[in-house]
């Protein structure tokens, strides 16, 4: 049996079904994603891990115990809140150390603990100040270090990213990732970012409407999707003759599907093509290497191989 | 943002003095030597303040009115924050009515709730006591306290009260140190308000006060009824000094707008 | 759960609110004579003599018509002065703001205190500036009439009518004025078309809890009315406290507060209905 499992798992509010007989093993140390637009059903999931949500129906076990019948104090899981949900009116050492308070640990203890944690997300000299006084990022580490000094069975992102500009996101998403292969422990992420899922996970489960599409590894879910669903969340997708290809497997060449540039838009490192086509509007994407490129109202052939 | 034009200035100027006149008027006719009301008063003297220490009663109102405004006030916050919480927190049937049902001394005219209480403590031999005027004072404030103890409430993130769950908290834990710190500013600025209300009600108190039980607005409206001399303008006058240093204080501390508008609303 | 954490506060109303206004419905359908006193009796004796009597009906007309215009005289002077307080710079507006909202927090005995002062007989001092300015040819009554409630309730209630305009220009985007100044239309205009019609919801609200506390004010009107000139609430206290025949009083203040909660009622239908698609 797995670390954690999930045997369909249900949860509905009145006729409304949130998620729907969803089921999924998570192996000890394992890094797996909920993927899915808002309303998926993704956060629901991870609630009733917590505990702050009963489920319907189903079952919930870790390490063959019934969580279900833990009350969510006691379950021990490390959570990270989208609003990351630190306490205001205590200092950065005082939010990380209270999960220790709970479990009773003595003070020197806890002190050490707590030191350590916080030099862990690189925040050591900040344990004095409260989190207004924080960036967002910074923020960010504390709500990770709170949950991650209990050392968590399990530890649960849920959207923590999000709050934070596109450039910054791309290096928490490295430094959560190496902070995760550090303490190695087993950690379920919530979003809707199917570009962080990827980046970060040993497996995603992506979901719609309450169920999983396709649970799997990251590249295999892009490369073979299961449903249009699926093909369509996870990057751009064009369905030429009813095949799913990626935009940038598709290259300019001198014969193939004919078709003209209707519009072209420089992205820096690649260029985004739309090209009217007898089946329809496909788009393609090239790679600027810095040659010239077919121009808006050029005569075009598309090519791509078989994948 | 365009300027105020002169038209406008004149006009404001107007309407501060015509706000500000009576007040004014009565500080500075608490100053007259005279044994009669004159004005403008000729000279100056504090003949009708050093007065007020011959009239007992006045004083005795006076910390009576300060004991009542913090106990009733108190009783209000307390009553309010579990209330506040089960609305903010739960959908329940009647929801929408209890809150109704807490929100209606201000909707129900206080002479009403006069005569109601001075019916209901008369049958039960409440009358005239200071723990009907507690009671009763409690009723009138509570819908203030409440309506800034569940702006809090609402405003609370829960998932902060999770994330205290989510580290083994328990229940008790969780309320202690987690929602009652980050709700105080709520309950103290509910606290003042419903103590502004307390003191300075008039017209429900006069039925449930009887002699000795008197609060002091109580006192100078009945002090009023009888006879208009220098000696309550003395008291007004401090009554007024104590008011614009509880306005002071209080918009130092909170911000008057915001206590009184009831939601955060500082300038743009 | 819910219901426990509100049963101190529910048990509170029940005992100290429904149940004493029970008692006070029922209270209006005892008799009471000089000597007997109350008898707890069913009859309709109290409300056919209010309804019978020309007395009650002028008291209520006299009650009404004075909210009706301290209402309209607060819309008309506060809505402008709550405009103009919103167009000050920083320190002044938070400063006037203290001082037009300030009075709240001053007993209504000590601020109705100031206009007896102010009105003081025919050579008070209200009179003699209007007189001096020219407004008036010969000193008017202030004293025991409704012109001199309705001044005093004016300034008693216009705190309510100013926070109530200034919360629903808060929520007026300062750019919207300038928008229209660019789209061409004149100063005039932006006030009428613009700030207005924005405005209205605040004056509106305003509008409803001045009345509702002008309908029911009770130390002002004693005050400025003296013992002849009675409103319903200063009627209702005369049988209370100096009559004695409380079912009679009873039935004023039954009547006074049901017409309140129709009209009050009636008026936040009216005003939701309105604006809702709008401010909703």
């Amino acid at each position: 049996m797995a670390f954690l499992a999930l045997d369909n798992l249900t949860k509905s509010f009145g006729s409304h079904i949130a998620v729907d007989r969803l089921t999924l093993g998570v192996e000890k140390g394992e890094f797996v994603s909920l993927l899915g637009p808002s309303g998926c059903g993704k956060t629901t999931t991870l609630q009733m891990i917590a505990g702050f949500v009963e489920p319907s129906a189903g079952a919930i076990t870790l390490e063959g115990r019934n969580l279900r019948a833990v009350k969510p104090a006691k379950r021990g899981l490390g959570i990270v809140f989208q609003s990351y949900a630190l306490f205001p009116h205590m200092t950065v050492a005082e939010n990380v150390s209270f999960g220790l308070e709970m479990q009773g640990i003595a003070a020197a203890e806890r002190a050490r603990r707590v030191g350590e944690t916080l030099d862990l997300v690189g925040l050591g000299e900040f344990a004095g100040r409260f989190p207004r006084q924080l960036s967002g990022g910074q923020q960010q580490r504390v709500a990770l270090a709170r949950a991650l000094v209990i050392r968590p069975q399990i530890l649960l992102l849920d959207e923590p990213l999000s709050n934070l500009d596109a450039k910054l996101r791309e290096e928490m998403q490295i430094e959560l990732r190496q902070i995760q292969r550090t303490v190695g422990t087993t950690t379920i992420l919530v979003t809707h970012d199917q570009g962080e899922a990827m980046a970060l996970s040993d497996r995603i489960v992506v979901m719609n409407h309450g169920r999983a599409e396709q649970i799997g590894p990251p590249h295999e879910a892009y490369e073979r999707p299961a449903t249009a669903f699926v093909a369509g969340f996870l990057g751009k997708t064009n369905l030429v003759n009813g095949a799913s290809v990626r935009p940038e497997r598709i290259s300019f060449a001198a014969s193939g599907l004919a078709g003209t540039v209707k519009t072209r838009i420089f992205q820096g490192n690649h260029w985004l093509y739309q090209v009217d086509t007898a089946d329809g509007l496909v788009t393609v994407i090239r790679q600027n290497t810095g040659e010239a490129m077919p121009e808006e109202g050029a005569a075009v052939h598309l090519a791509w191989g078989a994948s | 943002m365009s300027k105020n034009g002169p038209i406008a200035l004149a006009y404001h100027a107007l309407f501060v003095i015509f706000m500000l006149a009576p007040i004014v008027v009565v500080c500075w006719v608490a100053f007259t030597p005279e044994g009669f009301l004159s004005f403008p008063i000729q000279h100056w003297s504090l003949r009708w303040f050093k007065a007020l220490a011959f009239y007992p009663e006045f004083v005795a109102a006076f910390w009576r009115s300060l004991w009542l405004g913090a106990l009733s006030s108190a009783l209000a916050v307390t009553v309010s924050v579990p209330a506040a919480l089960a609305i903010a927190r739960y959908r329940f049937r009647g929801r929408e009515a209890m809150t109704a049902l807490f929100m209606s001394p201000l909707m129900i005219p206080n002479i009403v709730l006069g005569i109601a209480f001075l019916r209901f403590f008369t049958e039960i031999g409440l009358s005239g006591t200071f723990i009907g005027l507690v009671l009763s004072h409690i009723v009138i404030v509570l819908p203030f306290a409440l309506r800034l103890t569940l702006a809090s409430a609402i405003g609370l993130d829960r998932a902060i009260e999770h994330a205290a769950v989510s580290l083994g908290a328990s229940e008790w834990t969780v309320l202690k140190r987690v929602t009652l710190p980050l709700i105080v500013p709520g309950l103290a600025s509910g606290w003042a308000l419903a103590f502004i209300n307390s003191f300075d009600e008039v017209t429900m108190t006069v039925f449930v006060a009887a002699p000795g039980t008197e609060t002091l607005p109580v006192r100078m409206f009945l002090y009023i009824q009888d006879n208009i001399d220098p000696l309550v303008t003395s008291v007004s006058a401090c009554v007024i000094a104590v008011a614009v240093a509880a306005l002071v204080a209080l918009d130092r501390a909170y911000g008057l707008e915001r206590l009184l508008v009831g939601r955060g609303s500082h300038g743009r | 759960m819910a219901y426990l954490l509100s049963l101190p506060a529910l048990l509170l109303f029940a005992g100290v609110v429904v149940i004493p206004l029970a008692m006070t419905v029922i209270l209006t359908f005892h008799d009471w004579g000089q000597y007997k006193g109350i008898e707890p009796v069913f009859i309709l004796k109290n409300w056919r003599e209010v309804f019978g009597d020309p007395y009650y009906g002028e008291m209520f007309g006299r009650t009404f018509r004075i909210a009706l215009i301290v209402t309209v005289l607060a819309a008309l002077f506060g809505a402008p002065e709550a405009y103009i307080l919103n167009r000050m710079k920083s320190p002044w507006r938070g400063i006037f703001l203290l001082v037009v909202l300030g009075p709240l927090l001053i007993s209504v005995v000590a601020r109705t205190l100031g206009w007896a002062l102010l009105f003081g007989g025919n050579s008070g001092l209200v009179n003699k500036v209007l007189l001096s300015l020219g407004v008036i040819s010969g000193a008017i009554p202030f004293m025991f009439t409704e012109t001199g409630m309705v001044v005093a309730l004016v300034h008693v209630l216009m705190p309510y009518m100013v926070l109530s305009v200034w919360a629903a220009l808060q929520r007026l985007d300062p750019q919207i004025e300038n928008a229209a100044v660019a789209l061409g239309a004149g100063p005039l205009t932006v006030l009428r078309r613009i700030v207005l019609p924005q405005a209205m919801p605040g004056i509106l609200s305003g509008g409803v809890i001045v009345f509702a506390l002008a309908a029911s004010a009770f130390a002002t009107p004693a005050i400025i009315g003296g013992r002849r000139l009675k409103v319903a609430s200063t009627l209702v206290y005369d049988e209370f406290l100096n009559t004695l025949n409380w079912p009679l009083g009873a039935v004023v203040a039954v009547l006074l507060l049901a017409a309140l909660a129709m009209i009050v009622i009636g008026a936040n239908r009216l005003v939701e209905r309105r604006y809702a698609q709008v401010f909703g």
